[in-house]
């Protein structure tokens, strides 16, 4: 390249230029694919809501469409009518996500710190001890016998919440934004001024790996929204604690389980359940379901790739 | 200053250091301790769970787990024998046969999507594409039960009612085994794509630009830049993630596997799969020892993999390895 007189590089660049391009009409074909599926991928969420925004008569008529014969809003003023059983799952997801976020952020840093420290003489030992777990467990049911009879995690919140409270794949996320943000001339000159460890963590190394903070907690926050295993095996008994993905789960199986479950008594919920617009309220719901997803997804897109590239190729 | 006072000095500052050493361990083995706890009551403790595996476990007096399992009668390989049923061999055939399938379908497909979206010129587009690819990651399975359900509900989905009014035989999704094997490929796609993409995207975004000038300065049309420039520099990421697939080859996703279809008896056959097996062997009959020992075979050979699967990628490529 040396040889090359800036002049004659430039050429090479503007003529090179077209040969680092696809045509226009290539182009244009991997426009119409990624578009295609693009489509395909948000499609069924506005079917959903279209549904949802159907009226019982045009349900009923031409099935579900996304060219409805009328619209309604009965199926979320139901929602509101149907009142407890329904909010009150919906406030039991809230509650399960910040409370179970906010632990297992903190658990997974106070892991992930020390495992970054190399001059910390355990790290070989701990490390180990998260990793064999992604290799190897004790399996579905050893694991629910001992939770449940064991550690006492039934029809409570902690049942909800404990076993998926820390992930060593997090961990793994969590030691690499360490490794690649914190230089450890950072840790070494807070230790020489008289910084504790806790203080040094939480003044000088936090502020530094915001961003892999808020990649973890969003993870940690989509698994808790989305959760609905540890329902299916830890709740028997007490339904109203259970979290809206359940509800939704239990629904599909038979419709009027809402209308069972809700705060009307006797006759007025066999009543409700014959009026019950049970098709788009089925929708209704995951409308609710996904619409905190949604809203907040365009904000933490960018967070969790980064996290989830990290993980992909570290762990 | 004196040799002495030299010599001293550093004894002093030794002990010191061995102290301060003593007090970061300590302090620094403190913030390990909420994990490590969790890790040894949620995930070391079901280990010793797996007797069960070997034992006809019953309930004695007292009533206590552990109790339960000591006087529990050892049966060695009994809770094994679930391995001759028919059953067996159609959710290990299933849980393989789909995975392979979709491994395959993931790659290549993926990857392709990467090469496109890197090749666009617009990267507003580019970028949007992405996005509304990622989206369905983000969503449970009950949630996309429902999508499966708006189309395909016997009384209302779209499909049935379409049949209808074109006078053709009405299908009924959910007791027909014929369509699932598709709709469960296309499900798995649709919600996995857009993260396998990103990742390939990630890997191409890396490639050093000069090597497509080098290759276009030699004359290299675009197609021969994409097999000979791009392809080679993603290929440490093709071979982690598939290498890292095939170690997961005997753990099927059991939202998709038991929402998507609703559980649907019926559907079994296609279906049924190594964790749907074990979690209704458990469910259903209450059989903790045969649940247990396939809990248990799953486990083991899923670590097998993982082990053999990191051999191969230390022999191929020794820094991508995992271990």
């Amino acid at each position: 390249m040396t040889a090359i007189t800036p002049p004659a590089r430039k050429k090479i660049k503007a003529g090179s230029f077209s040969l680092n391009r696809f045509s226009t009409r290539t182009q244009a074909l991997f426009h119409v694919i990624l578009l295609l599926f693009s489509l395909l991928c948000i499609i069924p969420f506005i079917f959903v809501i279209i549904i949802a925004f159907s009226s019982e008569d045009s349900i009923r008529q031409i099935g579900y469409s996304f060219t409805p014969i009328s619209w309604s809003t009965d199926a979320f003023a139901y929602t509101f009518k149907l009142g407890n059983a329904l909010w009150r799952s919906y406030l039991n997801s809230f509650l399960i996500t910040i409370v179970g976020t906010v632990l297992s952020v903190a658990m997974t840093v106070l892991y992930a710190y020390p495992l970054y420290r190399r001059d910390y003489k355990y790290r070989k030992f701990f490390n180990f001890l998260s990793f064999f777990t992604m290799i190897f467990g004790g399996g579905l049911v050893p694991t629910y016998v001992i939770c449940k009879s064991v550690l006492g995690l039934s029809d409570n919140y902690a049942a909800l919440i404990v076993p998926m409270l820390f992930s060593p794949f997090n961990v793994i996320i969590m030691r690499t934004f360490l490794q690649t943000t914190v230089p450890p001339e950072l840790i070494e000159a807070a230790t020489i001024d008289g910084s504790g460890e806790y203080s040094t963590l939480l003044r000088i190394v936090l502020p530094v790996v915001k961003p892999g903070i808020a990649t973890i907690a969003l993870l940690v926050s989509l698994a808790y929204w989305n959760e609905w295993f540890l329902s299916l095996l830890y709740l028997n008994k007490n339904m109203s604690i259970m979290p809206l993905q359940y509800l939704l789960m239990r629904m599909q199986r038979n419709a009027d389980f809402l209308a069972k479950n809700s705060s009307m008594l006797g006759a007025d919920a066999s009543k409700a359940a014959a009026q019950l617009p049970s098709q788009s309220l089925k929708m209704a719901l995951v409308v609710f379901i996904v619409i905190p997803i949604a809203c907040a997804y365009p904000f933490f897109q960018r967070y969790v790739i980064a996290g989830l590239t990290i993980g992909s190729v570290k762990g | 200053m004196t040799l002495t006072k030299a010599h001293a000095g550093s004894g002093l500052r030794r002990m010191r250091t061995s102290s301060a050493s003593r007090k970061k361990a300590f302090w620094l083995t403190t913030m390990m301790l909420p994990g490590a706890v969790w890790l040894l009551l949620i995930r070391y403790l079901p280990m010793f769970g797996i007797v069960i595996a070997f034992k006809n476990y019953r309930a004695y007096r007292p009533n206590t787990f552990w109790n339960n399992i000591i006087q529990s009668e050892f049966v060695g390989l009994k809770n094994f024998e679930f391995l001759n049923s028919p059953d067996t061999g159609i959710m290990i055939r299933n849980t393989l046969g789909y995975n392979l399938l979709w491994i395959i379908l993931g790659l290549v497909i993926s990857v392709a999507f990467a090469i496109m979206m890197s090749e666009l010129s617009s990267r507003f587009l580019a970028k949007s594409y992405q996005t509304m690819m990622f989206f369905p990651y983000f969503l449970s399975w009950v949630v996309a039960s429902y999508f499966v359900l708006a189309f395909l509900d016997p009384t209302s989905g779209m499909i049935p009612f379409m049949q209808k009014a074109t006078g053709q035989k009405i299908t009924n999704f959910y007791h027909d085994t014929t369509w699932w094997p598709l709709i469960l490929t296309i499900c798995n796609l649709w919600k996995n794509l857009g993260y396998s993409s990103v990742l390939y995207l990630a890997a191409i975004t890396g490639i050093d630009t000069t090597q497509y000038e080098a290759a276009a300065v030699d004359g290299a049309s675009k197609w021969q830049q994409i097999w000979h420039v791009t392809l080679p520099g993603i290929r440490p990421m093709i071979v982690i993630l598939l290498i890292m697939n095939i170690g997961k080859i005997f753990n099927a996703d059991f939202g998709l596997f038991y929402n998507v279809p609703q559980n649907s008896g019926s559907l079994y056959p296609v279906t049924q799969v190594v964790d749907t097996y074990v979690y209704r062997a458990y469910a259903n009959t209450h059989n903790l020892g045969m649940s247990s020992a396939a809990g248990f075979l799953q486990s083991a050979v899923g670590m097998l993999c993982i082990i053999g699967a990191n051999a191969l990628v230390r022999k191929i490529d020794p820094e991508s390895s995992l271990f």
